[in-house]
């Protein structure tokens, strides 16, 4: 019987095996000195990992008694989650060593934080889903602090911890309080007590606990710690804040609001729609005012979670598939933008501040095309990938007969347009002032071209994601 | 009124006494203190209700090291407890507002409760009759709860390696013990006699 169970979550085991060897060989051979091959160890596994999920027999296991769920949607988050955690690794890399900011624990925490990650896409319980959250988020905080001699990133590292532990603390309480309701925890039990009209108490439960999970993924109102924490974190965790994380999370969502109140659809729909709506205005109008990249991609974010948030809110498979295949694109755009954000630096120091790309274009030519493409696929311009995500989502909520939402959304992306497209001013038509040197590491450039590829030739083949989607989306919700 | 019954009034009150206590006192090590009295009774209300293990858990764990960890962080840590206060009145109003909102929706909440069909008998544990609780506890962690255990570990792990990339600094500028080093001294080496003469120098 364990066997079994064990031979389903081996992928995690691996991993936090993995990570306990290296944190253990790390500290009794060189330390600090050996961080930079571990980083790129990791990565290795992450991608292996990745493959053999994605590769794997298909089928759907329940293990621990439906505490873990193996399917088609959670394997394709976690190819997802592992992918990207292993470009942003090999990213950061060389920036953090140049900062002595690469100490060994690094890719240790990340490890643990994908373990936990995967626990989350998977879990088929309360408990099982608040552990991989808790394991998850612990790693972050410290991480998001690790370059402790600044304030601005010991501020960013206590800011998340603080509304972190609060958003656990709401999420509990609904986890209580469904529990109270349902007389278990597990997902298969919940939706066999809660369909129809849901009663007060379990809307209570279902209220709190997608509250403590919007903090995650950062909706709007459960935003405020965004920009901070991906401003004062160091560059290389912020774009890992921006990637792995938020799939998960958002994945979590879907799952606990699909798997265990799929029965009171109506009842969360609208819960989420207003959250959508909130976030694709608060994301797009904050913006604007933004000087600091980093800052300027948080609030980019919060828009670009309102409209996955959108695909979520039709309630419907299709839904689901639209927010799979959003999220895969907003990692990739992601993934692409902050390979460029790393390289930009001015006398060896990493500068952030969106005026100094002027007339990048004029200097680099290549990169400055790259970024526009990134730019352009950000904003939902066609023919680029990232309008084929946004129309996916504006679709399924216009199926779904939510109208109103689907043009709340393309007039929060006309208005967020608006700061996508100042960067490519700045970099085609800005003024003359002090020029940015680049950093000439052929990793990042090799990021930015291949993302920006992407962004171009995904218009046309998306490399076969919509299927994996689609497969995906109905194992969710049938 | 039977012993029973006696008893667990006793705990229940002292519990929440205790709790007040920890949150209005004024003195933090006082505040610590009454911590340990809601520890001590709810581990008394645990006995009550037959499980054993958990209550000495209780005693041991967060009586024996947690609160005696909080004693010697809140004498050791110089905070200013009164001043933190005083920042607090100013929104004190605003505070009491959101509180009494909350209060009056939980109100409205559980007045119309209910509990789904198969609710009650999903949550009625089955006791188990043939063994002790201990041994029940540990099948159901080390069976049933396994992967949660494990991750609780490894949760704890986390904490553990935060808590030293966060605060380890290693200082240059201290002079450290080295065993080896000591062991190996040499008295032949180390010092030296000498006869100094009444009425002068060295």
């Amino acid at each position: 019987m364990i066997q079994a169970d064990l031979n389903t979550i081996a992928p995690e085991i691996i991993l936090s095996i993995y990570a306990m060897v290296a944190l253990v060989g790390a500290v009794y051979t060189g330390k600090d000195k050996i961080a930079g091959p571990l980083v790129w160890l990791t990565a290795g596994l992450f991608v292996l990992l990745a493959a053999w999920i994605g590769l794997g027999s298909g089928g759907t296991h329940d293990a621990f008694g439906g505490m873990f769920k193996d399917d088609a949607f959670a394997r394709f988050a976690k190819v997802t989650i592992l992918v990207s955690g292993a470009a942003v690794l090999v990213m950061g890399q060389d920036y953090m060593s140049r900062r002595n900011l690469l100490r060994f624990e690094y890719p240790v925490l990340v490890s643990l934080s994908v373990v936990g990650m995967m626990m989350m896409v998977s879990a088929g319980d309360l408990m099982a889903l608040y552990m991989g959250l808790e394991l998850q988020s612990l790693a972050l905080y410290v991480v998001a602090s690790l370059r402790r001699d600044s304030v601005r990133s010991t501020e960013a590292g206590m800011k998340y911890f603080v509304l972190g532990a609060l958003s656990s603390g709401l999420l509990l309480y609904g986890a209580s309080l469904t529990y109270g309701y349902a007389g278990t925890t597990l997902f298969s039990g919940i939706i066999d007590a809660a369909s129809g009209n849901a009663p007060l108490g379990l809307l209570f439960g279902l209220v709190f606990v997608t509250a403590g999970l919007a903090f995650k993924v950062s909706a709007v109102p459960f935003h405020m710690w965004t920009p901070d924490v991906y401003e004062g974190a160091p560059t290389p965790i912020t774009a890992f804040f921006a990637t792995a994380p938020k799939m998960a999370a958002m994945a979590l969502l879907a799952r606990v609001l699909h798997d265990a109140f799929g029965g009171v659809v109506g009842d969360w729909q609208q819960i989420i729609a207003l959250m959508a709506v909130l976030s694709m205005f608060l994301g797009a109008v904050a913006a604007i005012g933004q000087t600091n990249i980093k800052r300027l991609m948080a609030y980019s974010s919060i828009a670009h979670m309102g409209f996955a948030l959108m695909g979520l809110a039709a309630g419907t498979a299709f839904g689901v598939q639209a927010l799979l295949i959003y999220m895969v694109i907003y990692v990739t755009m992601n993934v692409g933008t902050f390979a460029f954000i790393l390289t930009m630096e001015r006398d060896g120091e990493p500068v952030t501040d969106i005026a100094s790309l002027n007339l990048f274009a004029r200097a680099h030519p290549g990169r400055a095309m790259a970024v526009l493409f990134l730019m352009f696929s950000l904003a939902g311009v066609p023919p680029f990938l990232g309008f084929f995500g946004k129309f996916y989502v504006l679709r399924a909520a216009y199926d779904a007969g939510l109208g109103w939402l689907a043009v709340a959304g393309v007039i929060a992306s006309v208005i967020g347009a608006f700061y996508y497209l100042r960067i490519v001013y700045y970099m085609y038509f800005g003024e003359e002032g002090a020029h940015l040197d680049t950093n000439k590491s052929p990793i990042l450039w090799g990021f930015l071209v291949a993302t920006a590829a992407v962004m171009l030739i995904g218009s046309a083949w998306m490399f076969g994601v919509e299927g994996a989607a689609e497969a995906a989306a109905a194992t969710l919700v049938n | 009124m039977t012993v029973a019954a006696l008893a667990f009034y006793l705990f229940a009150i002292c519990a929440v006494l205790g709790g007040l206590f920890t949150v209005i006192s004024r003195n933090p090590v006082h505040s610590v203190l009454w911590l340990i009295l809601t520890f001590l009774s709810a581990a008394g209300l645990f006995v009550l209700m037959g499980a054993e293990f958990v209550a000495m858990l209780l005693i041991i764990v967060y009586v024996g090291a947690v609160a005696v960890l909080f004693l010697f962080v809140v004498m050791m840590l110089d905070v200013d407890f009164a001043e933190l206060r005083a920042g607090m009145s100013q929104y004190m109003p605003l505070a009491l507002l959101i509180g009494v909102v909350i209060l009056m929706q939980f109100g409205m909440a559980f007045g119309v409760w209910e509990s789904a069909e198969g609710a009650q008998a999903a949550r009625g544990a089955v006791a188990p009759t043939d063994v002790e609780n201990t041994a029940a506890l540990g099948a159901l962690l080390y069976d049933k709860y396994f992967l949660l255990f494990q991750l609780s570990g490894l949760i704890l792990l986390v904490a553990m390696i935060g808590a030293i990339v966060l605060t380890l600094r290693h200082r240059k500028d201290v002079k450290r013990q080295n065993v080896l080093e000591q062991m190996w001294r040499d008295p032949a080496e180390a010092m030296e006699l000498k006869n100094v003469k009444p009425g002068q120098g060295l």
